[in-house]
């Protein structure tokens, strides 16, 4: 599992026999429900395997046409991005939708939470209209689970500041296995701005759980130190860390990297860290590439690699819908249980 | 006036050294005298405490405390700071000066001070801006401010960044023998930072803060400790390696002090867990190698004074997505009793422990609190060190329940409090 890790298992309340966090609704423990789906994170494999085997039948029925409509009938979705995301949003609404749901999509622009209400009146409102599920994306880490502690309803996070992206890295497990059968085994390569990536994290959760070889390559100042304790190898060099590997995932790098110093430029970034033809042919022969997207074309990743038969980026947004409906149909039926 | 006796107590007064079952004698707000357990007889018309043998000492002298006034009333008041100092044998309190406005005029040092002479009020011992509105940019008016009774200077939880300015402030100071007090953190290292750098930052997606920041800043400072001969202090150290550059100063004979809070010897960052926005601090917790350096550093003494960096917050500045949460948590009503963890466990001597919230800060602060000596105020302090509880946030006095021990279990209760000889907590006998 992820929580490998002995350098979190030491505590002083655990050194002093002490229990901590009964007193209030703020500090109480977290424990992982299954009514949300807030991260990869201490999720158990044998919970990630069907969530993948339910999702593959949501893609048949997607490409047929036929999906069950009637099981959330009179159930309600609600939406609510606090980030722009035209894809993520489309996707799960489609989810939604084409199980039955009724969508309702809120874009709370930035500004409007800074006139004052904040994230957990936000919550409340919500509550009071008896929403089922709640897609939450956000710019701050940790604002799902802050919300869902406050919320009857299945909170599912859509993104969450660099913390996680579970789904996308469920759409991403589901696209790697249909390529290769399983995931266990294969040697993924994780690509560009690690440190600020959520898509990263859950992937690098995620991947590691189900027994792949997960490596990240970066420049040393998008990449941080202590990502190790997560059970990856660390490369600074392309060259190095593409090498035999089945899957390389590419991350989007954000404009603002460049204003806060952590790299110089695009086409030095592009130049070192870009995936083109020559450093894809590194990795294994028919290596799977993979992008959560949008991309920046020429700046982590050619276009001809991006266009080219190896490319799965396409696949991945078709499996996003799938996996998005999967997970969905899980927390309900979890909720109803 | 009045006259108490406290008897069948165990006396303690870290100052002389004193640790004995006694008897103390409290006559019009002063202590009169002591004698041994056994002594027969008592003055005409003396009220008799029996303390049941719990630990009589000074009343603690707490050298690190945000209260919301003025300016953020909404988050505690010098009267409900009052209420949580006395619940946990606090009688004088440290104020830092970062209020709105800040503390950067005589008359609100001189307004501070006599408000903390009310009888039921804690005694408030103001630290002056070290810098105009605490804005990092120009000296306050360090003399004006000394002169009017501030202890020592700060801009609290904000470093001073330039190394000029900083040299400045070292220097002016020595003119008024004023101590200057530093947050060992180098701000533009910080950044936007809100958790230690490291796995744990990692996993939960925030932006971290090396424990380097804190080095770089503390041995910044000492070079600069060295460079002016001024009164240098650090407050709320936490790490490995802050705590050893201190000792290395001290070892080469500086005048170079600091302190810790609770926290930082009794949490590690994992108490963030799951976004736990109460356990947000700055410094922010760390991991558990320096919880362990810091506790090192109390018992051999490299560390001088306990305070509880009490930092009252309202809900709503909790409630937050963790970065975007208020940093801090109280700490008046729960400084002896974590402290005492650390004497049930071993790390430190009761009276050691005791000395580091009452003697060894007054001290520091030139403050004449602290002390059993007769002549002294009678600002007492009367606890059971076996007496067991749970601290649960909503139920602690004060104002403010943002503490980060919320649920934990503690060994050492205060009994009862006494201010220049008035009982300001406790039951009356």
């Amino acid at each position: 599992m992820t929580e490998s890790s002995s350098s979190l298992t030491h505590s002083a309340s655990q050194t002093s026999g002490q229990t901590y966090g009964n007193g209030s609704d703020e500090s109480r423990a977290f424990v992982p429900s299954s009514r949300h789906l807030l991260g990869i994170q201490g999720l158990h494999p044998s919970r990630i395997e069907p969530i993948l085997d339910l999702a593959e039948s949501y893609v048949l029925m997607n490409r047929s046409r036929k999906t069950p409509r009637d099981l959330l009938r009179g159930r309600t979705l609600i939406n609510l991005f606090f980030e722009d995301s035209t894809r993520t949003r489309t996707s799960f609404e489609l989810a939604g939708k084409r199980l039955g749901a009724d969508v309702v999509n809120m874009s709370v622009a930035q500004s409007s939470v800074n006139k004052g209400e904040t994230l957990l009146d936000t919550a409340a409102t919500l509550n009071a209209m008896r929403a089922d599920l709640l897609v939450i994306r956000h710019s701050q880490s940790g604002a799902p689970a802050l919300l869902a502690r406050k919320v009857d309803a299945c909170v599912i996070n859509a993104g969450d500041g660099t913390h996680e992206h579970p789904t996308q890295a469920l759409l991403d497990a589901l696209t790697i296995r249909r390529h290769f059968g399983q995931i266990g085994g294969l040697t993924v390569a994780i690509c560009g701005d690690v440190s600020h990536s959520r898509v990263a994290r859950s992937n690098i959760h995620l991947l590691t759980s189900v027994g792949a070889r997960v490596r990240v390559i970066g420049p040393p100042t998008l990449v941080p130190g202590a990502i190790s304790a997560l059970g990856v190898e660390v490369f600074h060099s392309m060259e190095e860390g593409l090498r035999d590997a089945d899957v390389v995932m590419m991350l989007r790098l954000q404009k603002e990297r460049m204003a806060s110093g952590q790299i110089p430029s695009m086409r030095e970034f592009f130049r070192f860290f870009g995936l083109d033809r020559r450093r894809l042919a590194l990795a294994k022969p028919g290596a799977l590439v993979m992008h959560p997207g949008p991309m920046n074309r020429g700046v982590e990743i050619d276009s001809r690699v991006a266009d080219s038969d190896q490319s799965a980026i396409q696949e991945q947004v078709e499996m996003g819908v799938a996996v998005r409906m999967a997970v969905i149909d899980r927390l309900i039926r979890a909720g109803q249980n | 006036m009045t006259t108490l006796l406290f008897e069948n107590v165990r006396l303690i007064d870290p100052a002389s050294g004193l640790d004995e079952p006694g008897r103390l004698l409290v006559k019009d707000g002063r202590i009169a005298g002591r004698d041994r357990a056994g002594a027969e007889g008592a003055p005409e018309a003396a009220a008799v405490i029996d303390g049941g043998g719990a630990v009589l000492c000074p009343g603690l002298v707490d050298m690190r405390v945000e209260i919301g006034e003025p300016g953020h009333e909404y988050r505690e008041t010098v009267s409900s700071a009052s209420r949580a100092a006395f619940a946990g044998g606090v009688t004088s309190v440290a104020v830092l000066p970062t209020g709105t406005p800040a503390i950067d005029d005589p008359a609100m040092v001189r307004l501070l001070c006599s408000r903390g002479q009310a009888a039921d009020t804690v005694s408030l011992l103001p630290y002056g801006a070290l810098t105009k509105g605490c804005r990092g940019e120009e000296l306050a008016e360090i003399g004006l401010l000394a002169e009017a009774g501030a202890v020592a200077f700060t801009d609290g939880a904000k470093a001073v960044g330039p190394a000029r300015l900083m040299r400045q402030a070292l220097t002016y100071a020595r003119a008024f023998d004023a101590m200057v007090v530093q947050h060992p953190e180098e701000p533009s290292l910080a950044g936007a930072g809100c958790a230690t750098d490291g796995e744990l930052a990692v996993r939960l997606g925030l932006p971290g803060i090396p424990t380097a920041a804190e080095a770089i800043m503390i041995a910044r400072d000492i070079r600069l400790a060295e460079l002016t001969k001024g009164r240098l202090h650090f407050g709320h150290v936490s790490t490995a390696e802050g705590v050893e550059l201190i000792r290395q100063a001290k070892a080469r004979g500086l005048n170079v002090t600091c302190d810790t809070a609770p926290p930082y010897f009794d949490l590690n960052e994992t108490a963030i867990g799951n976004f736990r926005t109460w356990s947000k601090l700055s410094p922010p917790l760390r991991p558990e190698a320096d919880r362990q350096a810091v506790c090192a550093g109390l018992a051999d003494g490299t560390i001088d004074a306990i305070a509880s960096d009490h930092t009252p917050r309202d809900a709503d500045d909790k409630r937050l997505p963790f970065a975007q949460a208020a940093a801090g948590g109280t700490g008046l009503a729960t400084l002896l009793a974590i402290t005492l963890a650390r004497v049930h466990d071993g790390t430190l001597g009761l009276s050691d422990a005791l000395a580091l919230m009452t003697s060894r800060p007054a001290r520091l602060l030139r403050s004449a609190a602290g002390t059993l000596a007769t002549g002294a105020l009678a600002d007492l302090c009367l606890f059971a060190p076996d007496r067991i509880w749970q601290i649960i946030a909503k139920d602690l006095p004060g104002q403010a329940h943002n503490t980060p021990f919320d649920g934990r279990a503690v060994e050492g209760k205060v009994l009862g409090t006494w201010k220049a000889g008035v009982r300001v907590f406790g039951d009356a006998p």
